[in-house]
């Protein structure tokens, strides 16, 4: 939280308010670690160890020769610098590429089978890995009827899958959900005609590092026709010091179907920084949707901007076929660096890309993030709504790209995006991209930076409520466009996320 | 190719068809150093991303023939003091006198000569400001090479306005102006330009405004088909200033308008604006402008609307910076685009970086074709489709033009407006 010695008090809030503030502020409470034995490749990244994580996997060699392809192009890849974030330079041969805990080496048959203490810790987390009605540790979930919030989770620690719970009654409605290290090995044809074609090992720098080094990650393949019967889930958490994790997500919605699928992610505080890579690839073939929602909540570092994870991300959903649907939906509080853009390719006509975010940074955080929105297919509409919130010394920058082809005709585009600053020691910033090339497309952008609203504040005080509450109730309806958007099992824990980061950042 | 390489490549092959003029030789070679440093712009740079510079940097102009225009020229009824160039050369028989009450004006060729200390100190000081963050080695290359232009003095109200006529009268004339301005506390002035200038033109003008001073700037691009331009106007304002920008650009094959305003004092106000209309694949015309916030309570305003059929082409670069401590900024900005058929494009990135918290700032930008309902209503009412869709047009231009404080002067641009679309079928 921000150091509110620092901070230049404006007035009207006295001395001891400002003390009990600081006294209150949260501090990161999934901040543990969980004492195991883990194996580990060496250090570094390098043709062996591309190999080893393959062999480790028991990849096809198609397989491994896709990793060394994509290794050879990363080597000859420099590091982007256009995002707004700056960081000291990564040592990418300082990293462990493959973490696993010791009691994962022979796969367990079922999650009865699987290290009491990695089901301790998914359950220390609020994810417990045992097939139950709802997800428990969620604030209020209990006050919802059981039948129909059921929620599968795939849970990744470090660089292994530790377990899929309701693998069985989803096997019966037909969809596959699994880690994707499994998938490699059951359901090879579907990996390869998919895996790679939305966002290629040459995409970017960190995706291409995350196709030569990804150790594992969720595969999810619903059949046409099929509405998931119960949400989907990952949970990553990273616990080993010193390692990144590189995990590597497909989902294919195939013809008329539909799910919704839920990430969450924690680390244990580190003083030294964590790199986080992952790849996100979702296909959407004809009148599927796939509605994809994240709270992000990896450990942020400290005050000082000390330890935390560099979040850097590549995630791409494309509407191959017509009126295929994608919502992402994105509580970004966590990370020292986030580098993430989810992108939507509106490739089928009368496909549909929305884009719902708020990013809060405090402290050092620096968040550099925002959305693609690539009209091709004719009829195709996109919404864009982020909400930005800086505090302390952090910096936070929406970046997005609405482009109209010229194929694109009659598309629509909104885009609507709002910065919050709490206190002077922040920045704000937005970076849009508009690129439209036909004239029967209609794009619209709106951006707003202010602070927080001195009327709507001195209301909420004259209620009796106290600043802190008070920024927390505006903030919250600054942002409630995005938070309605998230399934159930978010929305209550965003709200308290955002509450929980602006704490103590009254200036 | 490396960038670099391109660049050094580029740089080199310009410089080799110059020859650096006399005087303000140390500004002079402080420029080519920049520009030695910097490299020419490329296509591959972020700035540069939707505008091709290379027609803008190569060694030769693409030829560029002259436009015979049946108009009277413009601004012909206001009464001010003209100074002419043609393909930037002054041309003494054609300007007037250049005494004028409350200003003070000089060649650029005669600064050294006349020993004039403020111009002096002002020459390229503006433009190497403006070189920070983002480069703009056309600016330097102008600042180091530019064999004229005027220097201003505003020293109290001027008693007209000054008007700069730029003829262009040679298809392969390759020109570069450097005006400076220097308005002093309290005065008051409007600079007038009008024309193509030349087959391809760079220009630089340089605007100091002091405590309370007044800037009024009205231009006009001239309607040479094939004409290509790079301006920069570099401004540095002082408390309580004014800064009042509007440009109309008509044709044109390639025009690259910059404008960067740098906020120093306190309740300032500075407003940039644009109107374009272009027609066809070979008209690009981008609008770049860098606003910067370091006063309490300053206000700006960008607003720029583009008309583009036929292939044409529209970019919009804006960027509002609010620096630490710049609080109760008010920043606005706005760029549309009305596109009148399904070829032409617009490219935009509207940009704002922020690091107060007491300010409002706001950007919108907005793309799209003309509004059917109100075709359809207006038809209705026995308007015809043609006419119809002129006054819906000029009507969005409209905003842009309301930017000019001078009521005379905005009616002549609107009426030229008006005559474009007439024009057209």
């Amino acid at each position: 939280m921000t150091a509110l010695d620092e901070v230049d008090v404006k007035d009207g809030v006295d001395q001891d308010t400002v003390d009990a503030v600081a006294a209150l502020s949260g501090t990161y409470k999934y901040g543990w670690n969980t004492e195991i034995e883990m194996d580990y490749a060496p250090k570094g990244v390098n043709t062996d160890i591309v190999t080893l994580i393959s062999s480790k996997n028991k990849e096809p060699q198609w397989l491994l020769d896709w990793r060394l392809e994509a290794f050879a192009r990363w080597e000859n890849m420099t590091e982007p610098t256009w995002a707004m974030v700056s960081y000291p330079e990564i040592d990418f041969q300082d990293i462990y590429y493959y973490a696993r805990p010791k009691s994962m080496q022979e796969k367990p048959k079922s999650l009865d089978d699987v290290d009491p203490k990695l089901l301790e810790t998914y359950k220390k987390l609020g994810i417990p890995l045992k097939e139950q009605a709802i997800l428990a540790g969620v604030e209020g979930a209990e006050d919802m009827p059981a039948e129909g919030r059921k929620v599968a989770v795939d849970a990744v620690f470090d660089s292994v899958s530790v377990g899929t719970t309701f693998q069985k009654e989803l096997a019966a409605a037909g969809v596959i959900f699994c880690s994707i290290s499994e998938a490699i090995e059951n359901h090879p044809e579907l990996v390869k005609k998919y895996m790679g074609t939305v966002v290629p090992p040459s995409d970017n720098y960190y995706a291409t590092l995350n196709s030569a080094v990804f150790s594992d990650g969720s595969f999810v393949y619903i059949p046409p026709g099929v509405r998931c019967p119960m949400e989907l889930s990952t949970y990553f958490r990273i616990n080993a010091e010193n390692t990144g994790q590189f995990e590597r997500t497909l989902i294919i919605a195939d013809k008329g179907s539909y799910v919704s699928y839920l990430e969450g992610c924690t680390a244990p505080k580190r003083d030294v920084a964590q790199l986080h890579a992952a790849v996100v690839e979702i296909i959407i073939e004809e009148d599927a949707e796939v509605k994809y929602s994240t709270v992000q909540n990896w450990y942020p570092g400290d005050e000082n901007g000390v330890g935390g994870i560099y979040n850097f991300v590549t995630k791409r959903a494309d509407c191959r076929g017509d009126r295929a649907k994608i919502m992402w939906t994105q509580v970004e509080t966590g990370s020292a660096v986030t580098w993430k853009y989810p992108s939507c390719i509106l490739r089928g006509d009368d496909s549909q890309g929305e884009f719902y975010s708020i990013a809060i940074a405090n402290n050092m955080q620096q968040a550099d993030t925002g959305t693609k929105m690539v009209h091709l297919g004719k009829r195709t509409k996109s919404r864009i709504v982020s909400k930005g919130i800086s505090a302390g010394k952090a910096q936070n920058t929406y970046r997005g790209l609405v482009s109209m082809h010229p194929k694109a005709k009659e598309s629509r585009n909104y885009t609507q995006c709002d910065s919050l600053l709490i206190g002077d020691k922040c920045g704000a910033h937005t970076v849009p991209y508009i690129e439209v090339k036909n004239n029967s497309s209609r794009v619209e952008h709106e951006a707003t930076t202010s602070k927080v609203d001195d009327d709507q504040l001195f209301y909420c005080r004259s209620r009796g409520m106290d600043e802190e509450e008070a920024v927390a109730l505006v903030v919250n309806g600054f942002c409630k466009e995005v938070l309605q958007a998230l399934p159930m099992e978010f929305a209550m824990e965003a709200q308290a996320l955002v509450a929980i980061s602006l704490e103590g950042s009254v200036g | 190719m490396a960038l670099a390489k391109l660049k050094s490549d580029a740089t080199q092959a310009r410089l080799a068809r110059l020859t650096m003029p006399d005087g303000l030789t140390a500004a002079r070679k402080d420029a080519l150093g920049r520009v030695a440093a910097m490299g020419l712009s490329h296509k591959r740079d972020e700035y540069w991303k939707y505008t091709d510079p290379m027609s803008l940097t190569q060694a030769d102009p693409v030829p560029a023939a002259v436009f015979e225009s049946d108009e009277s020229p413009l601004f012909a009824g206001v009464d001010s003091v003209k100074i002419v160039f043609v393909d930037g050369v002054y041309d003494a028989d054609a300007s007037d006198d250049l005494s004028c009450a409350g200003v003070e004006i000089d060649r650029l060729v005669d600064v050294a000569g006349k020993d004039i200390h403020w111009a002096t100190e002002l020459y390229g000081t503006l433009e190497t400001r403006g070189q920070v963050p983002v480069a703009r080695p056309l600016a330097a290359l102008n600042t180091a090479f530019a064999t004229d232009g005027v220097v201003i003095r505003a020293t109290g109200k001027a008693a007209k306005p000054i008007s700069l006529v730029y003829l262009h009268g040679d298809d392969t004339s390759d020109v570069m102006l450097h005006c400076v301005v220097r308005v002093d506390a309290g005065a008051d002035i409007t600079l007038l330009e009008t024309g193509p200038a030349a087959a391809r033109f760079n220009s630089v003008l340089e605007v100091d405004v002091a405590e309370g001073g007044a800037f009024h700037h009205v231009r006009t691009q001239g309607r040479d088909h094939e004409r290509r331009a790079v301006t920069h106007c570099f401004a540095r304002i002082a408390s309580e200033g004014r800064f009042k920008s509007f440009t109309l650009t008509a044709n044109g094959t390639m025009t690259r308008n910059e404008c960067i305003i740098e906020i120093l004092g306190d309740d300032v106000v500075a407003h940039v604006a644009g109107a374009c209309v272009g027609d066809g694949d070979d008209f690009h015309h981008d609008d770049t402008i860098f606003i910067t916030h370091d006063g309490l309570r300053g206000e700006s305003r960008q607003v720029f609307k583009k008309v583009l059929r036929n292939g044409a082409v529209g970019v919009f670069q804006g960027k509002i910076l609010v620096k630490a401590g710049a609080q109760k900024t008010d920043g606005y900005q706005i760029s549309q685009s009305l596109l009148l058929d399904d070829d032409s494009q617009f490219l935009a990135k509207p940009e704002l970086e922020i690091y107060a918290d007491d300010v409002i700032c706001s950007h919108g930008s907005t793309t799209g074709a003309i509004d059917e309902d109100a075709l359809f209503y207006m038809q209705s009412r026995g308007v015809p489709r043609k006419a119809a869709t002129d006054l819906l047009t000029l009507a969005f231009l409209a905003e842009a033009l309301e930017e000019i404080d001078n009521p005379a002067l905005a009616d002549d641009l609107y009426d030229r407006l008006d005559s474009w679309l007439a024009r057209r079928s």
